[in-house]
């Protein structure tokens, strides 16, 4: 059984985020930070873009604090390009230090667990979560490039084009926003080979995680306002809850998915949902924050979910391996 | 829970695509381009070349308004739709050329445009080529009994 990480003087100082235009023609748009309209936030590739976007959502965060780049101990911060080429041209503008993550999907979360560690053990004072993902940086590098003509299957997804910054400090006080436990979480693979059905790849590693916590725990999902999944989708959601209720939880009326929310899905044609490093951080950063601020959600889980591939290992149909890290936030 | 009772669920919750909608729609729409290929064809005939070059010239009409409306950000945006009705016929090649052309820019016009150019058609380039070598042979062989 895997340990249930205790931490003590987690506090979240602040969040940021900044999307693209697509996900400011969402539901949570007026919760995101800032817009960007331009999918080459003036860069001259997508690459550099992504680099971009990261860089300015830590900017953000950092005004949003009051505080300066040396005032951060550790940046930690991951992204979907190839050898984490975002994070590290981001962190060029935004780090003093930097510990580059790579976890797909679920980069926000293992990145809050590792500075949760740093903070509750001492090695830090400061710590910022920090990752991206940009729609077309990873169609050209996972997918086609961006003119092809080919249809996506319904079980696709999008991948969103955000960045999300959340900035932890170490305090003694008993009032805001804390992170409280945290699990890490086991790769997990059921032989699923689809690249372009990712939930399915995802679900039972986000089950797995959920329910060892709230066995070990000793927790119910009532217990909880809400138990956010990362970028599960549509068929991953539905996957996952089956999955839990064979394990004797039922998280129906208390699960959500990132996902899920980014999008109209009804309305934008991103067929699945939601996908991306970007997708649970941007929102976790904005959204989730704003209402634990404003009293609507107390007590949370969030579970971040990703698929861990690479175009090589697709190309040789490889079953794709999930993972699921969770971070449990609770309000003081 | 099984791999196989796994794989089971999946197939049972992934969402069929509606077949006769996408099958309709690819048989307009390719019945469209190949009845514009026709059209292109009469246009050069009647403008007097020969059966064989006005063939050519009509593919290469179509090779060219493919790019063309790659290059302008169109041409996906009917193949969303379309499917194999724009993947088929030859504009499904030249966009498969095009669109990595575009994409690939930004890392040179030697490594990247040059090199990445053929990634979706390269499989055409060479299947196609193979195919017609083993035609030939077998032609070559079999001669008029084939």
């Amino acid at each position: 059984m895997r340990k249930i990480l205790k931490f003590s003087g987690v506090k979240v100082a602040v969040g940021a985020a900044i999307a693209g235009t697509k996900e400011g023609e969402g539901p949570l748009s007026e919760d995101f930070d800032r817009i960007e309209h331009d999918a080459y936030f003036g860069q001259k590739s997508w690459e550099l873009a992504e680099g971009e976007l990261q860089s300015q959502t830590a900017s953000l965060a950092l005004q949003k604090a009051s505080l300066k780049r040396d005032d951060i101990d550790i940046v930690i911060s991951g992204d979907l390009e190839d050898q984490c080429f975002a994070s590290s041209k981001g962190a060029m503008q935004s780090a003093s230090s930097m510990l580059g993550i790579y976890g797909a999907c679920s980069t926000m979360a293992e990145s809050l667990l590792i500075g949760s560690m740093a903070i509750s053990g001492c090695f830090a004072d400061r710590v910022m979560s920090l990752t991206s993902s940009h729609f077309c940086a990873a169609e050209k590098q996972f997918r086609f490039p961006l003119e092809y003509g080919a249809q996506r299957p319904q079980t696709a997804q999008w991948t969103v084009t955000a960045s999300g910054a959340i900035i932890l400090e170490h305090s003694a006080e008993e009032n805001g926003i804390f992170i409280t436990r945290g699990m890490i979480g086991k790769p997990i693979e059921m032989g699923i080979t689809d690249a372009n059905n990712m939930g399915a790849v995802m679900a039972p590693a986000a089950q797995n995680t959920i329910c060892e916590f709230l066995k070990s725990a000793g927790e119910s999902p009532d217990n909880y306002d809400l138990i956010l999944t990362g970028d599960l989708g549509k068929e991953g959601s539905r996957l996952m809850k089956e999955l839990a209720i064979e394990e004797g939880f039922d998280l129906n009326g208390v699960h959500n998915d990132c996902g899920l929310m980014i999008y109209d899905i009804e309305r934008q044609d991103v067929h699945s949902g939601g996908s991306g490093c970007g997708c649970s951080a941007s929102i976790v950063a904005s959204h989730i924050l704003k209402k634990m601020r404003e009293g609507n959600l107390k007590k949370i889980l969030y579970i971040a979910t990703g698929a861990l591939m690479s175009a090589t290992s697709a190309l040789q149909t490889q079953p794709i391996t999930g993972i699921a890290h969770l971070v449990e936030f609770e309000v003081k | 829970m099984t791999e196989k009772q796994y794989a089971r669920l999946v197939q049972e919750l992934a969402p069929k695509s509606p077949m006769w909608k996408d099958c309709l729609k690819a048989f307009v729409i390719g019945g469209a381009i190949c009845a514009l290929g026709q059209g292109i064809m009469n246009f050069y005939l009647w403008l007097g070349l020969d059966k064989e070059n006005a063939g050519t010239a009509m593919s290469m009409t179509l090779v060219a308004l493919s790019a063309l409306l790659t290059g302008l950000s169109l041409y996906d945006n009917i193949a969303k739709h379309a499917g194999a009705g724009t993947l088929v016929p030859i504009t499904g090649f030249a966009n498969s050329i095009a669109a990595p052309a575009v994409e690939f820019q930004t890392e040179g016009f030697i490594l990247g445009v040059g090199a990445k150019m053929f990634t979706i058609a390269g499989p055409v380039i060479v299947y196609g080529t193979l195919s017609s070598v083993i035609y030939g042979l077998i032609y070559y062989f079999f001669g008029g009994a084939v």
